[in-house]
């Protein structure tokens, strides 16, 4: 993969007032990731995207987009991002279709009848292209959001939790939007979210911040796909199960128990294989659950940040 | 840049209360209009009571420049609340709707974002006046013919048929400055908001006040009354004297022009640094 770097963000600070929103933050984008930015309410998740697109300053810190700075080159890298920041807002007395004209016309191309209708066919909002946006539901906004941020096919797009309010069917309707363009146009994605899973889907290289700092960096396959799964066996007999795994080699991956479960700390392949020990042994093993210690640490600060 | 004025233009004329403005002059004029048609000719004789001794008119006095005159000095003084009205919303507005967020990061520069607001404003201005002189001088002078211009002011005047026009096009082109100062005046206090409610009353306010203030008949205040706005606002009066005082009108359009360069200024510094948080 090229490693161009498309964001890059050393000691980014913003204070409001007293309150650290976001805290000496560094972030390193690299063309075609699909970066996942992950982080509880009030993270700072959006204050950094405003920092990023210029609409608040920060209090101390660099930032370049496509190696350069923004305060200078601003246009020619505007040119190429596309973005929604918090929730998707338009005109509301205005029609789908001349909102996004407007906002073409604000990214310096005049965008054709053609072009427009198509971005809101992929979108799905091309039967009610001469709605006033006032007639819309929030997934529906949400999706014009997105239609607006492709509309100049920017190289880089930024998008602020893109799923919220939408439907089942439209979340993964979007993920796919976003792996499509990841995968077939070769956009950099820069995706904040507040749902692990979600990033876990789709991005290559994840941050989790609170409170404005890093917690966690790195690829998705690193912190994810090959890291010690924390697994609840749920099984009959537990007894006799805690018995039979305390002396085998499996008690270096006992962790606990209680009721009918026993948790384990084990890789995927292991999994297979104590299943298979245990039915061998005789016992059923009526559910296996399991749950990353990721996923563990993120809903420990997610609990944390909405206090 | 003039991309950027037409997308303004275009949402402008989308909104409801823009409309207000254009409304409200049409109905007025048309209400004065009617009613001149049938009493006016009660109207001007009562203005000319006592004169008929001494002058010997000739043409008709009810005419189109005599209604236009009559008009603008009706409606002047409520046009700062129709302009306001728009230009209160000029930039609140796209705080309230929140759309900053999606034209802000454009690759359109807060200084043309802030100057493409302030020429729309210019514009609507301009086309309130416009259609206030087209109401008012154009129909009437179909409607009700032309001929001399009996003016009433610090005493009475009547202009020959020919001395007239330019007298309207000079007090239109001072209107057009007064308002385009009271629609800056909405502006900056619309850049600092983002309920479009506080610029709207905040303007009025200073108007009404300042005006109030030079009514006031203590020394200090009428010390100070040259250098308030609003005293310069009524100089397009001055086209209707029979000697227009050049001087007066000069130095009253440089005040205004000041008032005007210096509020785009202060609006479009501030506007660059500020955060947008709606
Ligand atoms: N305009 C503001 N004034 C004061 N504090 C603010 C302002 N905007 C944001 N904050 C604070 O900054 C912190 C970060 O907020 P931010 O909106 O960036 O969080 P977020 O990660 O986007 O959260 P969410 O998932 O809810 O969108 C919060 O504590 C918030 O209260
Ligand atoms: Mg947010």
């Amino acid at each position: 993969m090229n490693s161009e770097q498309v964001i890059e963000v050393r000691g980014l600070t913003k204070k409001f007032g007293n309150l650290i929103a976001v805290n000496n933050l560094d972030l390193n984008v690299y063309r075609g990731d699909v970066f996942g930015f992950l982080g509880p309410n009030g993270a700072g998740k959006s204050t950094t995207i405003r920092m990023l697109l210029s609409l608040i300053k920060p209090t101390s810190g660099e930032m370049k987009i496509f190696g350069r700075s923004i305060s200078k080159d601003r246009k020619e890298i505007f040119s190429k991002i596309g973005a929604i920041v918090e929730k998707p807002d338009f005109y509301l007395y205005l029609s789908a279709y001349k909102n996004l004209e407007i906002l073409g016309k604000l990214s310096g191309t005049d965008i054709s009848t053609k072009k427009l209708m198509s971005m809101l066919e992929l979108v799905g909002l091309d039967k009610r292209y001469k709605s006033k946006v006032k007639t819309f539901s929030h997934g529906m906004k949400q999706r014009l959001g997105i239609a607006q941020a492709l509309l100049h096919d920017p190289e880089l797009i930024i998008l602020d939790e893109p799923t919220t309010g939408l439907d089942p069917q439209g979340m993964k309707e979007i993920r796919d939007l976003i792996i499509y363009l990841s995968r077939e146009k070769g956009k950099t994605i820069f995706l904040s979210s507040h749902i692990l899973h979600e990033v876990e889907l789709i991005s290559t290289r994840m941050i989790i911040i609170n409170r404005g700092t890093t917690q966690v960096e790195g690829t998705v396959d690193e912190l994810l796909k090959t890291d010690k799964i924390k697994v609840t066996f749920e099984i009959d007999k537990i007894e006799d199960a805690l018995r039979l795994v305390n002396e085998s080699s499996w008690q270096n991956n006992f962790k606990s128990t209680s009721k009918n479960e026993i948790n384990f700390e084990l890789t995927k392949n292991e999994i297979a294989e104590l299943n298979k020990y245990l039915i061998e042994k005789g016992f059923s093993v009526s559910a296996i659950i399991p749950v990353r210690s990721l996923e563990d640490f993120f809903l420990k600060i997610t609990d944390g940040g909405a206090k | 840049m003039i991309t950027l004025v037409l997308i303004e233009l275009q949402k402008m004329f989308k909104k409801w209360r823009t409309y207000i403005g254009i409304i409200a002059i049409g109905l007025l004029t048309i209400i004065v209009q009617l009613v001149l048609y049938f009493t006016g000719k009660n109207f001007v004789d009562a203005q000319m009571r006592g004169m008929e001794q001494s002058f010997v008119i000739v043409g008709n006095l009810l005419n189109g420049y005599f209604i236009a005159r009559l008009i603008l000095t009706l409606l002047i003084i409520h046009i700062p609340f129709l302009v306001v009205l728009v230009g209160g919303d000029l930039l609140a507005g796209e705080a309230t709707a929140g759309t900053y967020r999606m034209i802000l990061t454009r690759p359109v520069s807060r200084l043309q974002v802030i100057t493409s607001k302030f020429i729309a404003g210019m514009l609507y201005v301009i086309i309130l006046l416009a259609w206030l002189a087209f109401l008012s001088l154009g129909v009437s002078l179909i409607v009700f013919g032309s001929g001399p211009l009996l003016s009433i002011g610090s005493g009475i005047v009547i202009f020959a048929e020919n001395d007239i026009l330019w007298r309207f096009l000079g007090a239109y082109a001072f209107a057009a400055l007064s308002m385009t100062t009271v629609m800056f005046i909405s502006i900056v206090f619309s850049s600092l908001v983002e309920n479009a409610i506080g610029p709207i009353v905040s303007t009025m306010a200073i108007i009404i006040i300042f005006l109030i203030v030079s009514a006031i008949p203590v020394d200090f205040l009428q010390n100070i009354k040259p250098y308030l706005f609003t005293t310069h606002m009524s100089q397009w009066n001055n086209f209707f004297n029979d000697e227009v005082n050049y001087k007066e009108i000069y130095n009253s359009s440089w005040i205004l022009l000041v008032h005007i360069v210096g509020l785009y200024a202060i609006t479009t510094y501030i506007f660059i640094k500020k955060d947008i948080l709606s």
